[in-house]
């Protein structure tokens, strides 16, 4: 009896702590770019703030937006900017789309170490991947066939990489698949002829980063916008961010939301 | 009273397993059909493109059906003489004490995670087949096919095994009655009273082959087109969905389109598994064990 008033006891004392000190819920929705960003650092808050509610959903950049419009969002993530027709729906809807930039997405385009090729322009690279250039020696390389490394199509650097670097063009569907920007450049290091892209966080030694219309990637250029296959992302809220809104944006733009963004592979603001 | 108990508790655990089947094949269906609202089933079937995120998005899973055909005929060429070999060798062949050896090692093969086995793939037959037939890329079907092969093995060599044993031994007995030898009673009175035993050995290892899946996506290149030879980069059914389901939005196109690529899947291994089962039944019949 005795041991059964103490758990008693314990149990209602942890439940007492965990009464929240304040009850609040976001819903969080929109582009699978900015998905793990938004995952990853939800995760972090939630442990750092007990009874914070955020709960985030993919979908893509458009049903982000949509959301945000019609209000079944808080926040809506996505990796574009808003469009005039979206504006437009917001307007009639009585609500005031605000960007907030969290983090910026960069896209190497990496080749094996031994490649005498170390740059490309965007054309070229477009050309590469829709199927219009496929030997090196086109390049002014050695005669060796290239071998197309892209991702699973549902990823997001794949669709960044489509739309800045392809033009929406289809990539060639003889191009080897990877699953992750890790499979991506360890393909290339170990392929001589291959040609990948993979986000700003991966680049090493072991493979070779192309400069692209003659810009370095780097964390400035990306930063600047002065490299090509570059985009920021966005968290659109209605109006300036309020109450938990603010503080979780706050909090990604803070230096440790900051390094949780250039963990998952994307590249910090500061 | 206490028997009854537990016949109850077992038929429990019994049904289970069937309800859960019954649950996975209802999940399938029902999150394969939408697709077929939009696009036909013989354009999904036989259409060449595989382009599920672009718009307009095209769905044709004939390069991703073909890749998984390859890669486990391949498989097949691979594991069948390794497997079916080794189980008459340590049937016919081997005595007491390699037998106790090579049997534990041959399942050993099958306890290696398949990660592992992609790895090695990776790692050490990818530069290699790059090497030997001077390929842009080593990750290719061949490539696939032989560590899938590999994996099959203990499969087809312990089923086989279980078939010779089947074998009753009067029929051995009876063929160096009439006067013929080893190799004579192996070829031609073992090997085709436990033929059918050994198809549905076979028949089993392709199907393990056909569907793994963390193996083929790490070493078989994945390109979406429709192979010509074991040397280009291929991708098999099962790597296609274990690469884009992670991303695909839920309740989208490209996500049921997935699901009615595990549906189809589903139903080429379950035809594998059937066929087996009658070859089976009719091997125990003929040689005189219960139906």
């Amino acid at each position: 009896m005795k041991v059964l008033s103490r758990v008693l006891t314990l149990a209602l004392v942890t439940l007492g702590l965990t009464i929240p000190c304040y009850a609040e819920k976001i819903v969080v929705e929109g582009s699978t770019t900015v998905l793990p960003i938004a995952q990853k650092a939800a995760e972090v808050f939630m442990n750092n703030n007990s009874g914070a509610d955020i709960s985030v959903r993919g979908g893509g950049s458009g049903v982000g937006i949509a959301s945000l419009i019609d209000g079944t969002c808080d926040i809506g993530n996505s990796s574009r900017s808003i469009k005039d027709s979206e504006l437009d729906k917001a307007v009639t809807n009585g609500r005031s789309p605000k960007a907030n930039v969290i983090a910026m997405d960069g896209i190497c385009v990496i080749v094996h170490p031994a490649n005498s090729i170390g740059a490309l322009t965007k054309k070229q690279i477009k050309d590469i991947y829709t199927g219009t250039i496929s030997n090196w020696k086109q390049l002014g390389g050695p005669d060796e066939k290239i071998v197309v490394i892209s991702r699973d199509s549902s990823s997001g650097t794949f669709e960044a990489f489509g739309a800045l670097a392809l033009d929406g063009s289809k990539v060639r569907s003889d191009a080897l698949l990877q699953a992750s920007n890790q499979a991506v450049a360890s393909t290339v290091s170990r392929t001589p002829g291959a040609i990948g892209y993979v986000g700003l966080g991966y680049v090493s030694s072991s493979v070779k980063a192309v400069d692209v219309d003659a810009v370095k990637a780097t964390k400035e250029t990306v930063l600047s916008n002065k490299y090509p296959i570059g985009r920021p992302l966005f968290m659109y809220t209605n109006g300036e961010p309020k109450g938990l809104a603010k503080q979780f944006i706050d909090f990604i733009l803070s230096s440790e939301g900051q390094k949780l963004v250039e963990e998952e592979g994307f590249v910090g603001l500061k | 009273m206490k028997e009854k108990i537990y016949k109850g508790i077992f038929a429990v655990l019994a049904f289970a397993s069937l309800a859960f089947l019954m649950g996975i094949v209802i999940v399938l269906f029902k999150e394969a059909l939408p697709i077929f609202q939009k696009v036909k089933i013989g354009e999904f079937i036989f259409g060449r493109y595989w382009y599920p995120t672009y718009s307009p998005a095209e769905f044709g899973i004939l390069p991703l059906i073909m890749a998984s055909v390859w890669v486990t005929f391949g498989a097949v060429l691979v594991c069948v003489p390794l497997g079916v070999g080794s189980a008459l060798y340590l049937h016919e062949l081997a005595g007491d004490k390699q037998r106790a050896i090579i049997k534990p090692l041959i399942e050993i093969l099958a306890s290696i995670p398949s990660v592992v086995y992609g790895f090695f793939g990776m790692v050490i037959l990818t530069p290699f087949l790059q090497d030997l037939f001077h390929l842009p890329t080593g990750l290719c079907a061949l490539n696939a096919s032989l560590v899938l092969g590999l994996m099959a093995v203990p499969t087809v060599c312990s089923l086989a095994d279980d078939a010779l044993n089947y074998v009753p031994k009067s029929f051995r007995e009876a063929s160096f009655a009439v006067g013929a030898n080893r190799w004579q009673t192996l070829t031609q009175v073992i090997i085709p009273a436990a033929g059918s035993g050994i198809s549905t050995a076979i028949i089993l290892g392709m199907s393990r082959a056909i569907g793994e899946t963390m193996t083929v996506l790490m070493v078989s290149g994945g390109a979406a087109v429709i192979p010509h030879t074991f040397l280009e980069p291929v991708r098999p059914m099962t790597a296609a969905i274990a690469a884009e389901m992670g991303e695909a939005p839920m309740g989208g196109l490209h996500y049921h389109a997935l699901f009615a690529i595990a549906l189809i899947l589903f139903l080429i291994t379950f035809v594998f598994n059937i066929v087996a089962e009658m070859i089976s039944r009719r091997f125990r019949i003929k040689l005189g064990l219960s139906g």
